[in-house]
């Protein structure tokens, strides 16, 4: 399937599914209740057969404020690529786990909980990834300061 | 809906009766973050029964930079001088990706003279890489030797590199819109001598150590990882391969000139330690053969297609690129709003950071020893991981 084939028929799955615009590949949003059907039905449905995620990341839009999970999924049975995106508000930031859809995505999700703050619910082992347990606050997003941070030259 | 947030320490409980037919207890060890074998400061949390590993916890995060926050306040060409950092033996394909990022979304075409030049550099390095590899896998596993000749291997590669880039490790050698210096005249000569080289030494390799009956001892039958677990786990790069997936982006999307040279794929059947191991010395074979059918077909042509320091403009929007360094997939999430030169976010996939969970997978049920085996043959890059 070709990238616009693919998100057409992912949309057809009636999974809530629409088009992101402005990414240069197919991609998708999709609210974070329907994430983990959509999720489940892109990995096991054999036309689609997305059988690993490459990527996870949260993209942080302060003015907006929402922070835009993006899933990288790539078809090694297929060849094809999708780009899955959800957002989730900044205030309260839950978004429902696909660690039990691929085992990455417990890795990925940590490190995204570690770096934004991102709950995952459902999520076997959700602990800090780099930082200490410890740590305050949430170093990637926008809003974060930390007395020893540089100051930009003006 | 309450998420419960776990730290180390709830994982790392007091000493149980170990689930075997002797009264033993099992108990924490921790690997690193100062041990041999990560060649890094990686630690490992080991919950042993004995001498048998039961669970390992991988705590990584000693060599964070937060890179990705500090690209945030940097322009697209400062941004290359951080990719260098992150997996050092794949300093260049580091930048291509980056670069390739960059050029994809600003909309810059390079000519057929770069491409060609970025391909070579990025075969010599993963030689570079691979020919490291192997000597540290043997150093690993007790056979020094192996080392010595590994080291002095990449030092004649890197020797190439100095005189053409300038450095020897964090090159930042490729820049959007081409590559920093061209190649001197005496390169091509320089090269095939060195091909001839490598492949002699290749083949001593293997009378070295591959046929070693102790390695093979080592490897074989070690630490399996099947296919369908290792693309649950996202691996890349050979240890992918190992397991017999044939994904290699140089053959799937090609990039640079991989399109106009022939090479195989090279895959292991059943993704034990030995597989990872025959894998990467067969791509050393094969980066050799795109190396040679490269080296008398350098176009003649500009080596940078855009003015010194000229300014990038990136528009808005996500903005997606990959590539295959020695270790997997390297990819590269730029978001720009289109109007100021920092982009608002950068995310680098690294391929460290997804193998490096295998051992999760693979290592229960193994000695100690063996985790030394398969950590070997996983082929970490710890900056990479932490980023």
């Amino acid at each position: 399937m070709d990238g616009q084939a693919l998100v057409q028929a992912v949309i057809g799955l009636g999974l809530g599914a629409r088009n992101r615009e402005k990414v240069d590949r197919p991609a998708l949003e999709v609210s974070p209740e329907n994430l983990p059907a959509l999720a489940k039905r892109l990995r096991q449905d054999p036309a689609l057969a997305f059988d690993m995620l490459l990527d996870h990341t949260a993209i942080d839009w302060l003015a907006e404020g929402v922070f835009e999970l993006v899933y990288n999924l790539y078809s090694t049975v297929h060849g094809h690529h999708l780009m899955v995106t959800t957002r989730v508000p900044r205030g309260s930031p839950v978004v429902p786990t696909v660690s039990d859809i691929w085992e990455i995505a417990q890795w990925q999700e940590r490190e995204v909980f570690d770096l934004f703050g991102v709950q995952y619910d459902g999520h076997p082992d959700l602990r800090r990834l780099f930082l200490e347990d410890d740590w305050p606050g949430f170093p990637l997003r926008k809003d974060y300061t930390d007395e020893d941070m540089l100051r930009l030259p003006k | 809906m309450t998420v419960t947030i776990k730290t180390l320490n709830d994982l790392v409980r007091p000493p149980t009766a170990a689930d075997s037919p002797m009264a033993t207890q099992e108990y924490f060890v921790n690997m690193g973050p100062q041990h041999p074998i990560a060649h890094g400061s990686l630690r490992l949390v080991l919950r042993l029964d004995g001498e048998t590993v039961r669970q390992v916890i991988p705590v990584p995060g000693f060599v964070h930079r937060g890179l990705e926050k500090m690209a945030e306040h940097l322009n697209p060409r400062q941004i290359i001088h951080l990719t260098d950092r992150m997996d050092y033996l794949s300093a260049l394909m580091n930048n291509w990706a980056f670069s390739k990022t960059v050029e994809k979304a600003a909309g810059i075409a390079t000519s057929a003279r770069i491409e060609t030049i970025r391909t070579l550099m990025a075969e010599l390095q993963r030689l570079q890489s691979h020919v490291l590899w192997w000597g540290v896998l043997g150093m690993d596993l007790g056979a020094l030797t192996a080392f010595l000749y590994g080291f002095r291997d990449r030092e004649i590669i890197g020797r190439l590199f100095e005189e053409t880039i300038g450095a020897r490790l964090t090159m930042n050698y490729i820049q959007p819109g081409g590559v920093m210096y061209d190649i001197r005249a005496d390169f091509a000569a320089k090269v095939k001598e060195l091909i001839k080289y490598l492949t002699r030494v290749i083949g001593e390799y293997d009378i070295l150590l591959s046929g070693n009956a102790i390695l093979q001892e080592r490897l074989r039958r070690i630490g399996i990882l099947s296919a369908e677990r290792a693309l649950s786990l996202g691996c890349t790069g050979p240890v992918l391969r190992g397991s017999g997936v044939p994904y290699d982006l140089r053959k799937v999307e090609p990039y640079g000139v991989y399109d106009k040279v022939e090479f195989d794929v090279v895959i292991g059947t059943q993704g034990d330690c030995w597989d990872r191991y025959c894998v990467r010395i067969e791509e050393m074979r094969q980066s050799i053969r795109i190396v040679e059918q490269l080296i008398d077909a350098v176009p003649e042509g500009p080596h940078m297609v855009m003015k010194f320091g000229a300014k990038i403009k990136i528009p808005e929007g996500m903005h997606y690129g990959h590539l295959e360094t020695a270790r997997g997939v390297l990819g590269v999430l730029l978001v720009s709003d289109g109007k100021s030169d920092a982009p608002q976010r950068v995310h680098f996939r690294s391929p460290n950071f997804n193998n490096l969970w295998a051992i999760t997978a693979i290592a229960p049920g193994w000695r100690i020893a063996d985790i030394i085996a398969i950590q070997s043959s996983l082929d970490l890059v710890i900056p990479d991981i932490d980023r």
